[in-house]
């Protein structure tokens, strides 16, 4: 009896030993990408390659979820509104959810999904079939050439995902809001013109994203480096980086939602 | 078939022997891999490294790239110590090593083109025409200029292995490895990659170390021969020393029997006792 509570004492040890070993070397992984990070700035071609395979092609995805949740949220909103007479505000409630949080947010849980996943799968992919081993045989640094332009390709396409995402979703809120329901839509715009303030909504969100972009990154980008060479480990990694990365955007967000929206209300 | 070359050399070279091995062990944390390896290679040789799989000839060939550190012993190319050299000195020797992977190891997300101009762009401030001619050149020597603008998912397995070695020579090395060359070849691919080592190698004036166990076609390319049985050399020599051996264990590998010194079942307890009658 006793030895079989010690042996489940000792497996769960083993997991957080294990777990906190590879936030150790995630957080070095981390730091090596920034101090390789000088070939991207002197061969730009290689980040906007990234920005191209990570942003421009998550673009339908972002859109389309954008102008479906704007809808919803002009749905919702307006129901709740008239119960207080105050269908006006739409346009506010709109705008400042989808900027402060939804924008950023589902942007980077998408993004995750779409861009985070490929990434793991294709840097699992090019150590298992050696391209990793090639290059470092070839003296060209993996971190340098394959890590870090994709690192910074994440970090600074998230932020235009999520402006992307938070414009159509506004315009869907405007859509079903304005065109559907019969608000006014002098109302809408001069309202959400008045409430929304550039650097305590605007700028804050930009700020989320970008750290949910390079959040979401370095997690598909050590996942991918990290994981064994065969069709299993690889397969494994894809989802960690999914299941991990959308665990901590929604940690982040709280941790920077708490810093910065403290006394803006 | 000449056993070395009189290519011009452009620098006085440090040793006659490129690649020398002195006392090597190697363990991963407590299997001990390789022991007590010494070997040579001298400039403009063809050196074989064969033994069956799992004997350790990769990780002999990690050792020289500098991949892996050795746990005793040294590792010595062109006069420089691989496992005692930092990581600038360590990254300037590779720019002189080329190797040739087992499934070629080519970017997928590159043409064939862009895969050997890879280390050009990479190295070097050439002119983009001067890339091209560079490339056209090396492809040239594979045989496959007329293949440049195909993706690597094109290629079959063994043009995909000539556009690597392409790619491995584009910086002119000093030397070549090559892991497992013939393995899984067609008898047509596997005729044309040797005769493609032993030209390439005469006519650049490379040191090439061949990773393989397929003994007939390597025996009949290579200069010289390193037998590696369970981490030690079992025998060396010429390729006609090889043939004539009457060592078991190298009359079982160039002879493809299937039981002698290396048996040919995994260590496993008595087959009565694990089916149940061991007890009756």
């Amino acid at each position: 009896m006793l030895e079989h509570v010690a042996a489940i004492l000792r497996r769960m040890g083993a997991r957080v030993i294990n777990s906190v070993w590879r936030l150790g070397l995630a957080t070095r992984f981390f730091f090596l990408t920034l101090l390789y990070s000088g070939t991207c700035f002197r061969r730009p071609h290689l980040v906007i390659k990234e920005i191209f395979s990570a942003g421009v092609l998550s673009l339908i995805i972002i859109l389309v979820s954008g102008l479906f949740v704007g809808m919803v949220l002009g749905l919702q909103g307006y129901e709740t509104l008239q119960t207080y007479g105050s269908e006006e505000a739409l346009g506010i409630l709109v705008a400042l959810s989808l900027v402060r949080e939804l924008g950023p947010v589902v942007a980077a849980l998408l993004f995750a999904s779409r861009a985070g996943s490929a990434m793991t799968a294709e840097i699992g992919l090019m150590k298992a079939t050696e391209q990793i081993s090639a290059l470092e045989m070839m003296a060209v640094d993996p971190i340098a050439r394959v890590v870090a332009p994709r690192f910074w390709g994440g970090v600074i396409s998230m932020p235009l995902l999520a402006a992307l995402f938070s414009a159509m979703g506004i315009f869907g809120g405007y859509l079903v809001g304005v065109v559907l329901i019969g608000v006014d839509e002098g109302a809408f715009w001069s309202q959400m013109q008045a409430a929304v303030d550039f650097r305590d909504d605007i700028l804050n969100g930009v700020i989320k994203s970008a750290v949910f972009g390079g959040v979401v990154t370095v997690i598909a980008l050590y996942e991918g480096y990290d994981a064994p060479p065969t069709a299993e480990g690889v397969s494994r990694a894809t989802t960690r980086t999914v299941v991990s990365s959308s665990l901590a955007i929604l940690a982040w967000d709280f941790v920077l939602t708490s810093f910065m929206f403290r006394g803006a209300s | 078939m000449a056993k070395t070359t009189d290519a011009v050399r452009p620098h006085p070279p440090v040793s006659d022997n490129l690649v020398e091995i002195r006392d090597l062990s190697f363990a991963y944390a407590d299997r001990l891999v390789l022991q007590g390896i010494n070997m040579t290679a001298r400039r403009g040789q063809l050196v074989a490294i064969m033994g069956n799989s799992g004997c350790g000839k990769t990780t002999l060939m990690r050792l020289i790239g500098g991949q892996l550190k050795p746990t005793l012993g040294k590792v010595i190319v062109d006069g420089q110590s691989v496992g005692e050299l930092d990581f600038q000195a360590l990254y300037r020797l590779r720019r002189r090593m080329g190797m040739l992977f087992q499934f070629g190891a080519l970017f997928t997300d590159m043409s064939v083109f862009e895969n050997v101009a890879f280390q050009l762009r990479e190295h070097t401030d050439l002119p983009e025409e001067m890339i091209r001619d560079l490339v056209l050149m090396k492809l040239n020597a594979v045989g496959l200029r007329g293949a440049q603008d195909l993706m690597p998912s094109e290629l079959s397995g063994g043009m995909a292995r000539r556009v690597a070695l392409a790619r491995a020579i584009a910086l002119d090395p000093m030397l070549v490895m090559y892991d497992e060359p013939f393995a899984g070849l067609d008898p047509i691919s596997l005729g044309v990659a040797g005769d493609l080592i032993r030209r390439l190698t005469d006519t650049l004036g490379l040191t090439s170390l061949v990773v393989t166990h397929d003994v007939q076609e390597s025996l009949k390319i290579v200069d010289y021969v390193y037998f590696i049985s369970e981490g030690v050399i079992v025998a060396q020599g010429t390729p006609q020393e090889i043939r004539d051996s009457d060592l078991p264990y190298v009359h079982q590998f160039v002879h493809g029997e299937e039981d002698g010194p290396v048996p040919f079942h995994y260590p496993a307890p008595a087959y009565a006792e694990e089916l149940g009658f061991g007890h009756a």
